[in-house]
């Protein structure tokens, strides 16, 4: 067992599965649809599309064979806390996929865990076996005429890019985990071309706390276009890093003082697809139409140099582009090349505003999410650390990129 | 009597994976995820079969395989080690960790060893930002190790090459 720190009042202790499916055993598809959206719900994962209405459209498209998958390919740097809700709370995410199984009526699930978390798969089989042996999987779930729901485990191989919806799809029909093109949205076109809902780890187990606790118990917390609580893995220079579930619309400030981090100079929000926000900043919220973020938070400390963040993140984004587009493959390695030159000191004012205006680029030209926001921890470091990364000298102390 | 040979003897044993996991195109990762697990790395024989059973073309095998990093075309050792090296991870001191598996190692990353017995690679992210810097033993996981715990990993993977030792699979690593 890994002994990560975990907020001791998260709601998913106090929620009781069955509770949840019964609920939605005794409604029809609708009912569930419309408790789902009353509650505004958004993806977890971190690009925030209203669940309710993912739901409405995989439920309305038409396919013989329609799949609810989860995202259980957690790669965002920073990210660890639907390995957490896996570890814990298993049941709750099976019965938030046979919710939405009932809602849009889908009888496959899959679950694609990353390759990284093999170890937790026994867990899950188990689990799912218990379900299947408790009548809670399977045909007549729960003794429901033609609740007919299954839920199959399938691994990732290590590709980053397969966290975004048609990449996972793709690498599901076996295939390279290559995003396609929008439209068609999965919930039409998904899976072996049938409709399909795909929501994150975390997306399913509030769905079925919604279930079981009713939509305005869950709007009452967040702000009006991001309600509810959401888990944060925090990590970095902080006292206590682990998974904490604040409600979203809390301000970073909030945030840093909850997992003892006030000192900090500035965090990363979201990932390697999020941004850097500065201590200037610290003010902003945390939530969909302010600072969006799948739940992970990087924290720096006074000492760390940013140039350094900004080489860590684009190494990783070089290796785990997929190759299909062009801005995101080539751009990123020119920006790694600019920030090796910024740490040389021999990039000029000049090449660094037509580096930014690739990283734009990047942003407009991309084809998938992941594409469209590789380049925005560098830009947004050269935009709020100037003073930090120009004129450097080779050789010449930095400040300390190792904690002691 | 009829020997069979290498050949005869993948070609059987990836007969019984497509068996196990359905003749479509979407078996085709599982079926690899196996095959590098029992062979360490997925052939070109291999990949041809695993085509031929599919029916699909053996560049279409080729090209799931180059993309995942997880599938090798070349050998690599009976234990991978996969050291994170994202930003937490790298915050909390992974390039010491990753110089020590390599001064005892004897290999740079990227490499196997000699003996085929370890092979060292860098992986992204692998979710552990809490407790680092951590590693990947093929499906185990350290966190929090230290430049000295090295030693003990390593040591702890070579007990199973002994003369009594039982199999890797068999432990679980």
């Amino acid at each position: 067992m890994i002994k990560s720190f975990v907020d001791k009042k998260l709601t998913f202790r106090d929620m009781d599965p069955d509770v949840s499916l019964k609920a939605a055993a005794d409604m029809s598809s609708a009912e569930i649809i419309e408790t789902v959206s009353a509650s505004s719900l958004r993806g977890r994962g971190g690009a925030g599309f209203p669940t309710g209405a993912k739901w409405k459209f995989c439920s309305r498209a038409e396919g013989d064979q329609k799949y609810v998958v989860c995202n259980a390919d957690e790669g965002e740097p920073g990210t660890f806390k639907d390995r957490v809700i896996l570890t814990r709370f298993p049941h709750l995410v099976f019965a938030g996929m046979s919710i939405a199984a009932r809602a849009v009526g889908a009888t496959r699930g899959l679950l694609y865990l990353r390759g990284e978390y093999t170890y937790l798969r026994e867990g899950l089989m188990a689990a799912l076996q218990k379900r299947r042996d408790d009548g809670l999987l399977g045909d007549e779930i729960m003794g429901v005429d033609g609740f007919e729901f299954d839920i199959e485990i399938r691994m990732g191989s290590g590709a980053y890019v397969c966290g975004e919806e048609t990449a996972l799809i793709e690498s599901l029909e076996g295939h390279r985990g290559e995003p396609r093109n929008r439209p068609p949205f999965t919930a039409d076109t998904g899976m072996n071309a049938m409709p399909s809902v795909v929501n994150n780890v975390e997306t399913f187990a509030w769905a079925a706390a919604i279930m079981e606790k009713g939509p305005e118990w869950f709007r009452v917390v967040g702000t009006d276009q991001s309600t509810g609580f959401k888990l944060f893995s925090v990590s970095g220079d902080i006292d206590r890093p682990g998974v904490y579930e604040l409600p979203l619309g809390i301000t970073v400030q909030e945030l840093l003082a909850a997992v003892g981090g006030e000192n900090a100079k500035a965090a990363v929000i979201g990932g390697a697809s999020g941004r850097v926000v500065s201590q200037a900043e610290f003010n902003r919220k945390v939530c969909y139409e302010d600072v969006p973020t799948g739940g992970a938070v990087i924290v720096f400390g006074p000492g760390r140099d940013m140039l350094d963040v900004a080489e860590n993140f684009l190494e990783f984004m070089c290796e785990e582009s997929c190759g299909q587009c062009t801005p995101c493959r080539l751009g990123n390695t020119k920006l790694l090349e600019c920030v090796r030159m910024l740490q040389e000191g021999t990039c000029s004012a000049a090449y660094l505003r037509e580096i930014v205006e690739l990283g734009e680029s990047i942003h407009l030209a991309s084809k998938c999410g992941l594409g469209q926001s590789s380049g925005n921890i560098f830009l947004s470091i050269v935009e709020n650390f100037r003073e930090e990364i120009m004129g450097r000298a080779l050789g010449a102390v930095e400040p300390a990129t190792l904690r002691s | 009597m009829v020997l069979l040979t290498e050949r005869d003897r993948i070609r059987q044993s990836l007969s019984e994976l497509v068996e196990r996991y359905g003749n479509t195109r979407s078996s085709l990762l599982p079926i690899l995820q196996d095959i590098q697990r029992q062979h360490y790395h997925i052939s070109e024989y291999a990949m041809q079969v695993v085509a031929d059973l599919l029916g699909i073309h053996p560049v279409e095998v080729f090209a799931v395989v180059s993309f995942y990093s997880f599938l090798d075309f070349k050998p690599r050792g009976r234990f991978v080690i996969r050291v994170c090296r994202t930003m937490c991870c790298h915050m909390q001191g992974k390039d010491r960790v990753a110089r020590q598996l390599e001064t005892d190692l004897g290999i740079k990353f990227g490499e196997t060893t000699p003996d085929g017995r370890f092979t060292l690679e860098y992986a992204n992210c692998i979710g552990m930002c809490d407790l680092g810097p951590a590693l990947l033993v093929n499906d185990r996981v350290y966190t929090e190790v230290t430049p000295n715990e090295v030693h003990h990993i390593i040591e702890e993977c070579r007990k199973v090459f002994g003369a009594h030792a039982v199999q890797s699979q068999e432990v679980g690593l």
